[in-house]
């Protein structure tokens, strides 16, 4: 077990959110889109230019940029 | 909702995007719906109606939305429009494969206090995804009515409306409050207190208390403008203060109503779904795979351009044709003058310029709902979205950016697949300078006559790529300065694939085609109509000769010559006469027939050159002429010399013709105001004839071929240019630098009225319509002035 940010982690990868350290409208819009803490997440893939990245989460896929990724850590397994 | 009759339900469509809303929005309206505009935003508003069972009912689509906050438009606009028009029955579509994300915008609906029907769409899907969900528990946590669909074969959609016929009769609330905890209730109990005792709400109160407390700033407005509500901000304020510190109010409301979709998720699943890799997922494996997702995506794209531009330019091709026949026959039946010329050059010419672009209107939305409903646009958007963004654009940019480069027109209106109105714009400005294809021929005529063979790909190829860097740099100028602030976040789902349905692609190319003739035909109309009259008018220009008793003397002088021809070969009774000029007839219409064919040939083959045609055409008249000579006997050799009297004759008219013409434009109103920006267009190299023919191309940019033809009094249009091309060498004012000056002014500044007034309706009203005119003009401008400038510096001339 292991916190690292959810632009760290591989494809496949999987851990659950702990903490999202994002401001304003993108903190509200990776809530709304499911991300809270406790959540189970999975590294699906990396876009073939390397970004964005695609995770799984409470059963769909979702697109998010690294930087955005970047401000959500993950307790990885 | 305004019109609504008395005794219809009216009824509003809610859910997430891709949850199958529209399906299900379509299914229970059918053809009866219509598109507008939110009042005062640029938000989409479908509406329709529908009659169930004797029971009128009126739809209204709202934005498929995630939630219903206030930091984002279309939330804004769904939420408003509950709670402002108080809808009978608000159906919530919830995608049953995705259900536990659906829910969270369900807790959302719930607050609202409105009479709810919720329809479990795509059961099918999960069912195969082994999801089986308990509809009465799923109704109990929710107090809402539920009703299984399949949208997408239209089951239960009867079902559907027999529940909202009930629960609008009934006026069944669900009833059911999100329980936010013992930090937040007493204080949620609080202010709910406060705002009964003012008294003057007319929102559900629960659900301001609640939005008080979690600093909506649109709620905090519209409580403003009730009476007494000063000591219920205060309140709020109070309160906020002292929660601030147990808990993180930014976020905690939401946490709250994820947890209440957790729960009503877990409690309304039978048996345990797992998270596993779908039927979707291993062909997005594919689609998006590091190596062949951008071969892939390209090749998609350069599908999606050849579907839009060049089987597109069929149907385009015969619409234009057939307006040209209108035209032709409209010549018969109005006699010459200012009424034919309004009626064919005018107005049958304007709408001929508005259908010809429906044929690939029909084909993008074609295009773009495939891509859309089969869920490969979100696809496209992920794996361009990282070239895109170094250009301060989104990902999906790119396919309207690229169908630029064949039409500005459904470049402009394919922007819409953007969500963010701020994307939306800034692609919409840029894509203008992606070269259309009406500009091709103004490109070729300048290219054509200034630079040499070997380099005229080179300098084709150049003015595209200038566009492109243009559009990167000034795509990055609006996002600092007429855009500025915090960047939308790329957090974008991507829908399972799934097969689009043949009804609601349809539907969609319908839809938009319509909207285009509606809105942007009678403006694409009335600019056409402008346009012919600043050419035409006024009519007393003063010629340099009475040119109708020219062309009489010409007449007058070969007839004369006829007659001595005849009188010479010893042809002197009617009968001898009528059979010479019975063949004289003969061979002008077999050198007609050669001409058509020839062009014909030249047209199947477009490499051919013009001297290749006249060759061809030389050929076709000399065999058609040795079997006439076989069968005219004696009677040929006069025959011949008064058909080469009358070709000369021909010839002679119709340079009288064309000085005319040239004389007529040049006394013009264009003229005139071509001559007045002379001295703004001086410093860019360009004399009033280049002005002229800027100002008519503002119609549509292969225009300026024709008009510089019609200056310079040659017959010549874009298909035809080597004639205007030796006169451009010829004169002066022309020069390979001015050429390319004229190229680039010809690449920036608006491509044409049509886009012009798809550009207004897209990016709302005249306001930014203006901004776009001055924008283009003065870049334009700027451009061609440093081009001019340098290059005279660097010693062209």
């Amino acid at each position: 077990m292991a916190t690292k940010t959810l632009a760290q982690m591989k494809p496949n990868d999987e851990g659950i959110i702990v903490a999202l350290r994002g401001t304003g409208n993108i903190k509200h819009r990776l809530i709304d889109m499911g991300l809270v803490p406790g959540t189970k997440v999975r590294v699906m893939k990396f876009a073939p230019l390397g970004d964005p990245v695609e995770i799984k989460v409470k059963n769909f896929d979702l697109a998010l940029r690294v930087s955005e990724a970047a401000t959500i850590d993950v307790e990885a397994d | 909702m305004a019109d609504s009759k008395a005794n219809s339900i009216r009824i509003a469509l809610a859910g997430n995007p891709n949850c199958g809303k529209t399906t299900i929005f379509n299914n229970i309206t059918g053809s009866k719906q219509h598109v507008g505009n939110y009042p005062g935003v640029t938000v989409e508003k479908k509406e329709g109606e529908c009659t169930y069972k004797g029971q009128e009912m009126m739809l209204i689509d709202l934005p498929g939305t995630y939630s219903l906050t206030a930091r984002s438009l279309d939330e804004l606009v769904a939420r408003n429009t509950i709670i402002n028009d108080e809808p009978d029955v608000i159906i919530n579509v919830l995608d049953a494969s995705n259900l536990e994300r659906n829910l969270y915008l369900a807790a959302q609906l719930l607050e609202l206090e409105r009479p709810l029907v919720m329809a479990l769409n795509m059961a099918d899907v999960a069912k195969e995804m082994g999801i089986d969900i308990d509809i009465r528990k799923l109704s109990e946590m929710t107090g809402a009515t539920i009703v299984s669909t399949v949208g997408r074969n239209n089951v239960g959609t009867k079902d559907l409306l027999d529940a909202v016929i009930d629960v609008a009769r009934e006026q069944k609330k669900p009833g059911i409050t999100i329980n936010y905890g013992d930090v937040l209730e007493p204080a949620i109990q609080e202010l709910v207190a406060e705002i009964e005792k003012a008294g003057s709400i007319t929102y559900p109160i629960r659900w301001v208390a609640i939005k008080l407390l979690e600093n909506d700033a649109d709620v905090a407005k519209k409580v403003r403008v009730f009476e007494n509500t000063e000591r219920v901000l205060a309140k709020a304020e109070e309160l906020r203060n002292t929660l601030k510190d147990k808990v993180d109010l930014e976020v905690v409301f939401q946490e709250f109503r994820h947890r209440y979709a957790v729960a009503t998720y877990t409690a309304s699943l039978k048996g345990e779904a797992k998270m596993q890799d779908t039927q979707s997922d291993k062909l997005d494996k594919i689609l998006t795979h590091r190596v062949l997702g951008l071969p892939i995506f390209l090749f998609v794209m350069w599908l999606m351009f050849n579907l839009v531009n060049e089987i597109g330019a069929y149907p385009q091709g015969w619409i234009e044709d057939g307006v040209a026949a209108l035209g032709e026959w409209a010549k018969t039946v109005i006699p010459a003058g200012q009424l034919q010329s309004l009626v064919v050059d005018g107005i049958i010419g304007g709408v001929g310029a508005v259908l010809s672009f429906v044929p690939l209107i029909v084909l993008l939305f074609l295009g773009i709902s495939f891509l859309e409903d089969t869920g490969y646009m979100a696809r496209a958007a992920f794996v361009m979205d990282r070239v895109m963004r170094a250009c301060g654009l989104h990902g999906k940019s790119f396919i309207p950016l690229l169908l630029g480069f064949g039409c500005s027109i459904p470049a402009i209106m394919g922007a819409r697949i953007l969500d963010n109105r701020r994307d939306r714009m800034i692609t919409i400005l840029v894509s203008q300078l992606m070269s259309c294809s009406a500009r091709l021929p103004v490109y070729t005529l300048f290219i054509g006559a200034f630079f040499p063979v070997a380099q005229r790909g080179t300098a084709l190829f150049a003015v595209y790529i200038a566009g492109v860097i243009l559009a990167v740099v000034m795509s990055k100028i609006f996002r600092k300065f007429l855009f500025p602030g915090e960047s939308e976040p790329f957090v974008m789902e991507m829908p399972p694939y799934h097969m689009p349905t043949l009804k609601n692609v349809l539907m969609h190319m319908w839809e938009r085609a319509w909207l285009y003739i509606k809105k942007a035909g009678t403006f694409i109309l009335a600019a056409s109509v402008l346009i012919w009259f600043l050419a035409t008018y006024p009519q007393d220009v003063q010629y340099s000769q009475d040119f109708d008793a020219a062309r009489e003397q010409v007449t007058q002088t070969f007839d004369a010559k006829d007659d001595a021809l005849l009188a010479q070969f010893g042809i002197n009774t009617s009968d001898g006469k009528d059979a010479v000029m019975a063949i004289v007839d003969e061979m002008t219409a077999a050198t007609e027939e050669a001409e058509a064919a020839a062009e014909e040939e030249g047209d199947d083959e477009e490499t051919a050159t013009a001297e290749e045609v006249t060759d061809e055409k030389t050929v076709e008249v000399l065999e058609y002429m040795s079997s006439i000579r076989a069968n005219a006997n004696d009677k040929f050799d006069v025959a011949w010399a008064i058909y080469l009297n009358n070709q000369e004759r021909d010839e002679q008219i119709s340079l009288l013709d064309q000085q005319e013409a040239s004389e007529k434009i040049q006394g013009s109103y264009a003229a005139m105001i071509g001559k007045a920006i002379e001295p703004i267009m001086k410093p860019l190299g360009f004399d009033w004839k280049m002005s002229v023919s800027l100002v008519t191309a503002l119609a549509a940019k292969e225009v300026m071929v024709s008009t510089l033809g019609t200056i310079y009094a040659v017959a010549a249009d874009e298909d035809n240019e080597a004639p205007l091309q030796v006169y451009l060498q010829q004169d002066p004012s022309f020069s390979p630098l001015v050429a390319v000056g004229l190229m680039t002014f010809v690449l920036i500044y608006p491509p044409c009225f049509a886009a012009m007034a798809v550009f207004k309706r897209e990016a709302g009203g005249w306001k930014w319509l203006a901004f776009f005119f001055v924008y283009a003009n003065v870049l334009a401008w700027v451009c061609t002035f440093a081009v001019y400038r340098i290059g005279l510096l660097m010693g062209f001339h």
